[in-house]
């Protein structure tokens, strides 16, 4: 019988796999395109099914697919018929959150190896009228995602003051840096910070090159206990996990540096011992698809003090090449398989300290965070990932 | 007088699914007219393929084109079909093992009664007139009452020209209901009145009001009326079409924080030229004519500005 | 393993509810009871966890708006699965396992009444080789009611046994939606509805939201005079194909019952939505034909969608913080013919 809370059991991430994300999967079923991010991670993990003691499924909307609780019937195709399964769905987040549940299942000594999908095979639909159905007595002005986030990113540049090229910055960075990434979804040649201000307005002020691509594709990690990890190469110690939610409206909600993002990065510091995130993180996968959430979100989880994350992405510290570099693999401007973008986010991390990453690896990274977030900036998920075994 | 609003909301669209090539095989089988299964490591023969091996979890490779009669190993009757089933009178539905498979598929069977049916009973496919490559190209099944059972397996399946797609219309239909809160704010609307509530514990008030005030969780319920003016805290403008989309671009997206609000609501700002709408700017709204309302926010045609100066930052900064 | 127990438990369920698909309306009373029963204000909980469909409401984001019924700012730490909340309590179960937590809500809601269920969940069916034929639900149980028949597993007699007991149980059960002692005879000269189904082996389509309390240790002891400690909690998935495994028995049920470990069970809340379906799990989790089943009325007296399962699992608690029974049993199943079960025991000691 237990009185105090016992720590978390130790987990790492042995083997990670994606698939080539692309506008329109039309090569593969649903199946295939999560057997082939869940064939690499299983390689790369040099494991079969045979070692997996239970399947984490996370996906968006089931709109997306037209298939209600799709784990159900893929339980076969994804090797889960006679074990465990769970699907977890918290909107934009889920990707993350998902590894985070997988994750629990070893922290808890529950099993030894989980494996872990997220995926979404939005071309089956088209993401912009999964996501803008109408709702009966509610105004139609929703225009998709953008449209949502849109005046959300005027809010910012009016609060920090931050010139107006910010976001072209971003763009151009994270589409050059998907270059260097084979599975990413663009691959744009010659993207400038002139070529994206030169792109037309969508939902102003977001700009046409600084919207995220609609993609299918899919993200899988095996994550597996300390006796196991210790026998693999290069594994990626999860150091903190931290999940935090709070409504969609409420009065004086921050909707430009929320509430919930700052609580569960402070939560997410404190279990890594990390004092100065700035000085302490290596590189960052955090969750941008439209290019002026990068600032954004750097102020939000600490990076920067508020007003001041542009700062950073303007004097270049998040290039591929700066001090702390951010979205190496491109981001979710490069790709946008909804339901995986969170885990992509964990799974580019934990490449990151694995010095798995190919042409996109930061030099000497040790230590990364895997960012995601969801809804209407009001679900969270995040985690450290780390090359050193914890104590 | 009914408690709630509601409304009546369809859900639709013609899925465009790519099969890959296991059940492009079987589809591509059956624009065919041939029943197509796998054999899988364990030597038996399932239909539909599965796309990967129950044991080994390898891709299916081993395609085995198995007879289009076979016997019912179970049925059911139903009296009530729902949209979109083979039949929209009374019918039945069966496994059907069909000769050289070693498992049922399911699928209808076209008998007038449930006393025409029987476990064990012979049945055949009644093939569509027209076959495109989906699992309806098998329209029903129907008794086969001539012969002996036909040849088991006839070896490996015959491949046409690959079918890669296929698309699935999903509609449902569904009655929306709002909850009383936001059914009294629109009952209000359709007599041109903005009724908010007041939460007891914090005291904000919001609009549209909601079952439970989000910060503390308890119903909120004294009604405040509102005025129809306020400040537009921040806004979009939207340039995009998209599918589904009902107002034409481009238009301003805002959030108008009416006076006395604490939380603004989502409306059109109109009656000015999209790139002179600001942060701060004092707007009015303006309603469609009286015999036009009903029950809805879209009484309220858009916003407009009042011509009154900005309101200052500091009144709705932190409504951002 | 930390030892955790249920707590608290309530729950709201009727034919239609004419409220908003979000449910918010039913969750502010049912967490407001759950903090009446444990003593715990909002503040007290470590952790949320929900389970819901978006299909059933018709919209995507669907949980989202539930949020609103936990008072969620200051900000929470917050989950959800697209499953009955049954598979939401395990989430949470897990949470409070790794030390991160000590207490948790897990809630469950859905309006099956917005649209007509037993088409919906065709959506749950192989989206190329099913679904485009719209199989309901009612026929793939007739299906599979005739094979146990076939096999010579169970007769109408049997299956009508099952109801008969559940509606006289049901009677006693004021959150119940469909009471009535029948005796066999009657129930067996009820018109045949979906051949070899009439309307009474089938669970009444109910709206509903429920909610559970759990918590670690001294905080249950402080929360609950007779802490309903989990003792084993499992759960396993079955291939969907009909033709992929068998339709009779349950081997998910099975496995989730030797690895949560069944032994000594007293009285068990078998999540059947078809009276056959119970006579599978009664064998299928291998429960001695001393046990109790479904003293609630179980499924076939209420079962509202992604809640039903979570309900089981609550009756299951009551009967130990009452002092009827010192070892319980809940059942969950998600997906079509008991494809996906959970086995969640319970003790009155730890």
């Amino acid at each position: 019988m237990t009185t105090t809370a016992p720590t978390k059991q130790r987990a790492a991430v042995v083997g990670v796999g994606q698939t080539h994300h692309r506008a329109k999967r039309q090569d593969v079923s649903m199946a295939g395109l999560c057997r082939e991010a869940i064939d690499r991670a299983l390689a790369d993990a040099g494991m079969t099914f045979d070692d997996i003691d239970a399947v984490i499924v996370g996906k968006a909307p089931d709109l997306f697919e037209g298939v209600m609780m799709p784990e159900l019937f893929l339980a076969e195709a994804l090797g889960a018929a006679g074990k465990p399964l769970l699907r977890v769905h918290t909107a934009g987040s889920v990707g993350g959150s998902t590894a985070i549940v997988a994750a629990s299942l070893v922290q808890s000594g529950v099993h030894r190896r989980v494996l872990t999908v997220a995926y979404e095979k939005q071309s089956e639909s088209n993401a912009m009228w999964a996501l803008s159905v109408p709702v009966p007595f509610v105004m139609p002005v929703h225009a998709g995602a953008g449209g949502y986030f849109a005046p959300h990113v005027r809010s910012y540049i009016r609060r920090s003051g931050a010139p107006t090229h910010i976001g072209a910055i971003v763009a151009a960075k994270d589409r050059n840096n998907a270059l260097k990434n084979p599975f990413a979804h663009l691959h744009n040649e010659g993207t400038t910070v002139e070529s994206v201000l030169a792109s037309q307005m969508l939902w102003d002020p977001i700009r046409y090159d600084e919207t995220c691509p609609s993609s299918d594709g899919a993200c899988a990690l095996v994550i597996a206990d300390d006796d196991t990890a210790r026998g693999s190469v290069s594994p990626a110690w999860i150091h903190a996990t931290a999940m935090r939610s709070e409504p969609t409206t409420a009065a004086e909600r921050d909707q430009v540096n929320p509430q919930a993002g700052r609580e569960a990065a402070a939560s997410l510091w404190k279990q890594a011992g990390v004092t100065d995130p700035r000085r302490d993180i290596d590189c960052a996968e955090i969750y941008v698809p439209f290019s002026w959430f990068e600032p954004m979100w750097l102020e939000n989880l600490g990076f920067a003090d508020e007003g001041e994350g542009w700062q950073l992405t303007e004097k270049g510290v998040t290039a591929l090449d700066g001090d702390l570099p951010v979205n190496m693999s491109g981001g979710v401007l490069s790709s946008n398989p909804i339901g995986a973008s969170g885990m992509l986010r964990f799974a580019e991390a934990a490449l990151q300290v694995r010095g798995q990453a190919g042409e996109h690896q930061v030099d000497r990274a040790r230590r990364a965070l895997g960012h995601a977030y969801g809804g209407g900036s009001q679900f969270f998920a995040m985690w450290v990932v780390g090359a050193d075994r914890p104590d | 007088m009914a408690r709630t609003l509601s409304q009546p909301v369809t859900v639709a669209f013609d899925y465009t699914r790519s099969t890959g090539p296991v059940v492009g095989r079987f589809l591509g089988g059956l624009r065919d007219r041939a029943v197509v299964g796998a054999r899988t490591s364990t030597g038996e023969v399932v239909v539909p393929p599965p796309e990967f091996d129950p044991v080994t979890h390898e891709p299916t490779t081993d395609f085995v084109e198995v007879a289009p009669s076979g016997t019912v190993v179970s049925w059911t009757w139903t009296p009530e079909p729902v949209k979109g089933q083979p039949f929209d009178r009374p019918f039945a539905w069966a496994l059907v093992q069909l000769d050289g498979a070693d498992s049922p598929l399911l699928h209808a069977l076209d008998v007038a009664s449930p006393h025409a049916i029987e476990t064990g009973m012979r049945v055949r496919v009644r093939w569509a007139e027209e076959t495109v490559g989906a699992i309806t190209d098998i329209a029903c099944f129907e008794p086969d009452d001539d012969g002996p059972p036909t040849d088991a397996v006839r070896g490996a399946a015959p491949e046409g020209e690959a079918v890669t797609g296929v698309v699935t219309p999903v509609s449902l239909d569904y009655t929306y209901a709002a909850s009383p809160e936001e059914s009294s704010f629109y009952s209000g609307l359709a007599e041109g009145r903005i009724v908010g509530q007041r939460c007891p514990a914090c005291g904000k008030v919001y609009v549209p009001p909601r079952g439970a005030c989000p910060v503390d969780g308890v119903p909120t319920d004294e009604e405040v009326e509102l005025p129809d003016r306020g400040t537009v805290t921040t806004f979009c403008i939207v340039n995009v079409p998209f599918l589904g989309q009902r107002i034409q671009p481009p238009y301003v997206s805002a959030y108008v924080l009416l006076d006395g609000a604490d939380i603004a609501i989502q409306h059109l700002i109109q009656e000015v030229p999209a790139d002179e709408v600001r942060m701060g700017m004092r707007v009015e709204a303006v309603w469609r004519p009286r015999e036009e309302w009903g029950t809805t926010i879209e009484n309220i045609a858009h916003f407009r500005p009042t011509g009154e100066p900005d309101a200052d930052y500091e009144t709705y900064r932190k409504h951002l | 393993m930390r030892d955790v127990a249920v707590v608290g438990f309530a729950q709201r369920q009727m034919k239609e509810f004419d409220g908003s698909p979000t449910c918010v309306e039913l969750l502010v009373p049912v967490f407001r009871e759950c903090y009446e029963q444990t003593g715990f204000t909002r503040k007290d909980i470590g952790f949320w966890c929900s389970g819901s469909s978006d299909y059933l409401a018709g919209r995507s984001f669907s949980f989202v708006s539930a949020v609103d019924a936990i008072g969620a700012l200051p900000p929470v730490n917050e989950s959800h699965v697209e499953m009955d909340a049954a598979w939401a309590l395990y989430e949470a179960w897990l949470k409070i396992q790794t030390g991160e937590v000590d207490t948790a809500l897990v809630y469950g809601f859905g309006k099956a009444s917005a649209g007509v269920l037993r088409r919906t969940l065709a959506l749950q069916l192989d989206p190329y080789t099913m679904t485009p034929l719209w199989p309901d639900t009612v026929s793939l149980a007739g299906l599979q009611a005739r094979l146990g028949m076939d096999e010579g597993r169970w007769d109408e007699a049997a299956m009508a046994s099952v109801v008969a007991r559940s509606m006289a149980d049901a009677e006693d059960n004021p959150d119940a939606v469909r009471k009535g002692a029948r005796s066999v005879e009657e129930l067996l000269s009820a018109p045949m509805y979906a051949d070899p189904l009439r309307k009474h082996d089938c669970a009444p389509v109910t709206d509903g939201a429920a909610a559970i309390v759990l918590a670690a240790g001294d905080r249950a002891r402080e929360a609950c005079e007779r802490p309903a400690w989990i003792t084993g909690l499992a759960h396993h998935v079955d291939p969907l194909h009909l033709g992929s495994r068998p339709l009779t028995t349950s081997p998910s049920a099975s496995r989730a019952a030797s690895a949560a470990g069944v032994d000594g069970v007293e009285v068990t809340e078998l999540h059947a939505p078809f009276s056959h379906q119970e006579l599978v799990l009664r064998d299928a989790l291998r429960l001695g034909p001393d046990v109790r089943v479904n003293p609630s009325g179980g499924a076939l007296a209420a079962n509202p969608m992604f809640t039903a399962g979570l309900s089981r699992i609550g009756e299951a608690a009551r009967r130990i913080w009452q002092g009827d029974a010192d070892r319980t049993l809940g059942h969950a199943t998600s997906g079509p013919l008991l494809q996906q079960n959970l086995v969640c025991t319970m003790g009155a000691t730890t």
